[in-house]
């Protein structure tokens, strides 16, 4: 469903130019669960931020539904985030001003044609599809690193996104907290066929994957 | 308009240049849908950042009010309320400055030049002439009584609109045959006679005896031309000296025009009278300056300085605006000073609802609700707050006899300028938030632990 030919991206400052990605070409197609893994620096995240069309790449395609994203205005491009994507990042990213159930409920806030009712409802059912049942009604600063993820991977899940992208979900969690959050992740794509992209350090959480992307220094080794 | 809508977002016709029009409507509609949201999660941010809700709304309520108590006294001076319920269609000859080669001499103005230049000006419904009050004692029942008296003739009850509680006004009879009446304030009434009617009694002041023939409601101070404690004849006076003051002396006078339209050529008719006013003794003065004023006007010949005491009320609006607009700007400084700081702090935001589809226009639209959320709230708080610092100068006795009123045109037009400040000072921040990048955001940030 999302297709990337020929993806370029450097990174340029006042005085020196950095190459983050070269020549990636890739497909991710639905249902998949692709991890991509390589050293830090080696322009991972980069590669899922274009994915997921927060980020623009200086060169190549990306299309979305074999419709080239060049043609989606800034407005449309947030619409597609919105509906389509769900993000989960390695420092969580939650609002410390909105309690949990807030948190959850944001992607919903910019859909039309949704109740608070219903916000409320399909939050709470997020949370509990992650294992997170008490505590809706807590701020981020009052849980766990671990339970916090969980948050952030009902938020990305709430709106029913196709795909699910993940940078590092378990990089700054112990390693029984990541197992944790690594069983939530299979079980949405084994369960609900949610598409997932997730990059990671760790070969262990790799092996689980179908799909293997590496990367070494912004080109893609395998 | 429901299908227009759904077609314009199905089909993206944003991206052609030639529906520019229907698209940019279908986002201006679009927006006006999420405002409910929006408010929402302002209300939850405000809730929870409560430091700078408080500060925020303590510099907005706290400019309304001092907004507010300055228009009440402004007021107070200036507007059209009774007694001077005609001061829209009145103008006033306050004083005169007269000038000689080695002197001058500035102030009321003498009841002879008065009657001669004021009492004949044509085109006019009337024309008063009274004294600026004077502190007088009365003594009464073996205490002392301590009032302002002024002496007028009966036009000035004609101009003036007092709220009679008992009796009426002398007449300009009253004045000619030099009868002993006088009008009394409420305060007065209560000094001599407890709050029994006072009309048909008789009252000593300044050594004189007057009989009351009438009681009015208190007049406060800073209402200059109507203020008084006991009002009684001009002819009642203890000598006839006034008579023979020429020039400088202690009347003032109040002209009513037939209508507002006729105070320009009543302005420059006194004024051409000037260059010729006698002068008794031209080695000692031989120019007289002055004009007939509205309060406003008289306010900027006093207060601006210049060589021939000229009447600048243009300048003295502007400065008056522009003293109250660079105070509105301080607040809104204020505002737009944390909004910027808390654009980094607010980063990881940012970064999030960008990725979860919200797009730049959505986050301006969410950071002005804020604001303006913020300024409203403000503007009420400001609104009771000026209604209760009113009441406590009124009740300090500060100032005598003042009666403030909230002046409603004038919290309209402060809550407006708030509203347009706090549409400013979110538009900025926002503009500014909504333009960063959400990967750079969201980098920035460093995570929400
Ligand atoms: N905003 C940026 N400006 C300049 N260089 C950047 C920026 N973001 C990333 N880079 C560089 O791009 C390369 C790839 O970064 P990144 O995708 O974050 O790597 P990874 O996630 O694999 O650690 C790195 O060399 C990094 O320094
Ligand atoms: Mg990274």
């Amino acid at each position: 469903m999302i297709q990337l030919e020929g993806i370029e991206k450097v990174y340029r400052t006042e005085r020196i130019e950095t190459v983050a990605l070269t020549n990636i070409n890739m497909n991710v197609g639905e249902g998949e669960f692709i991890s991509i893994m390589g050293p830090s620096g080696s322009g991972k995240s980069t590669l899922l931020n274009v994915i997921g069309l927060l980020d623009v790449p200086t060169g190549g395609k990306v299309a979305l539904n074999s419709k080239p994203v060049t043609s989606y205005s800034d407005r449309n491009l947030a619409r597609v985030r919105n509906e389509e994507i769900g993000f989960v990042f390695q420092t969580f990213h939650l609002i410390n001003d909105l309690n949990v159930v807030d948190n959850v409920e944001i992607p919903l806030l910019y859909r039309k044609g949704i109740s608070s009712g219903e916000r409320r409802k399909l939050a709470l059912r997020a949370l509990d599809r992650v294992g997170l049942h008490a505590r809706v009604h807590h701020f981020p600063g009052q849980l766990s690193g671990g339970q916090q993820q969980r948050v952030a991977i009902a938020r990305a899940i709430v709106g029913n996104p196709r795909i699910l992208l993940a940078d590092e979900p378990t990089g700054n969690l112990d390693s029984q907290m990541g197992d944790e959050i690594m069983d939530v992740l299979r079980g949405l794509n084994e369960n609900e066929k949610t598409t997932v992209v997730m990059v990671t350090h760790d070969p262990r959480q790799a092996e689980k994957t179908e799909r293997v992307v590496r990367l070494f220094d912004g080109r893609q080794v395998s | 308009m429901k299908k227009a809508l759904a077609y314009a977002r199905a089909t993206d016709t944003c991206v052609s240049p030639k529906s520019f029009f229907s698209c940019f409507f279908v986002l201006f509609v679009d927006e006006v849908f999420m405002l409910k949201n929006y408010l929402k999660i302002a209300f939850k941010v405000l809730l929870r950042r409560k430091f700078f809700t408080f500060i925020s709304l303590f510099a907005i309520s706290f400019t309304l009010i001092i907004l507010m108590v300055a228009t009440a006294l402004f007021d107070n001076v200036f507007a059209p309320q009774p007694p001077e319920d005609k001061a829209d269609r009145s103008l006033y000859v306050m004083g005169i400055r007269l000038q000689g080669p080695e002197s001058q001499s500035t102030g009321p103005a003498g009841y002879v030049f008065l009657e001669r230049y004021v009492r004949t000006l044509p085109n006019v419904e009337k024309v008063s002439i009274y004294t600026t009050p004077n502190v007088v004692y009365s003594f009464w029942k073996g205490g002392k009584i301590k009032s302002f008296l002024k002496r007028t003739d009966g036009e000035f009850w004609q101009i003036m609109g007092f709220r009679f509680l008992e009796g009426g006004p002398f007449t300009a009879e009253d004045e000619k045959s030099a009868n002993f009446v006088a009008v009394i304030n409420e305060a007065t009434r209560r000094k001599f006679f407890g709050d029994e009617p006072a009309v048909g009694k008789m009252i000593e002041a300044d050594g004189q005896q007057f009989r009351v023939v009438g009681v009015v409601g208190n007049v406060p101070i800073f209402r200059i031309n109507p203020f008084a404690d006991i009002w009684v004849p001009i002819s009642t006076s203890k000598t006839n000296a006034y008579k023979s003051q020429l020039l400088r002396g202690e009347f003032q006078a109040a002209i009513l025009a037939k209508s507002s339209a006729d105070l320009p050529g009543i302005k420059s008719e006194f004024e051409s009278r000037l260059p010729g006013v006698e002068f008794p003794d031209k080695r000692e003065f031989n120019t007289a300056i002055g004009g007939a004023d509205t309060m406003f006007e008289f306010a900027s010949r006093m207060m601006i300085p210049s060589q021939q005491m000229e009447s600048q009320p243009r300048k003295l609006l502007a400065i008056i605006i522009s003293l109250m607009v660079l105070f509105m700007i301080l607040p809104t400084v204020n505002l737009i000073n944390i909004n910027v700081s808390r654009i980094l702090e607010r980063a990881s935001e940012i970064g999030v609802r960008k990725a979860f589809g919200a797009s730049s226009w959505t986050l301006v639209g969410q950071f002005v609700t804020e604001n303006v959320l913020l300024t409203l709230i403000g503007g009420v708080l400001g609104f009771f707050g000026s209604q209760f610092v009113l009441k406590l100068i009124a009740d300090s006795g500060l100032i005598p006899y003042a009666e403030f009123h909230l002046n409603y045109r004038f919290f309209v037009y402060g809550l407006l300028t708030a509203l347009f400040f706090g549409l400013f000072s979110g538009v900025y921040p926002a503009w500014k938030m909504s333009r960063l990048h959400p990967v750079q955001a969201l980098k920035g940030a460093g995570g929400s632990r």
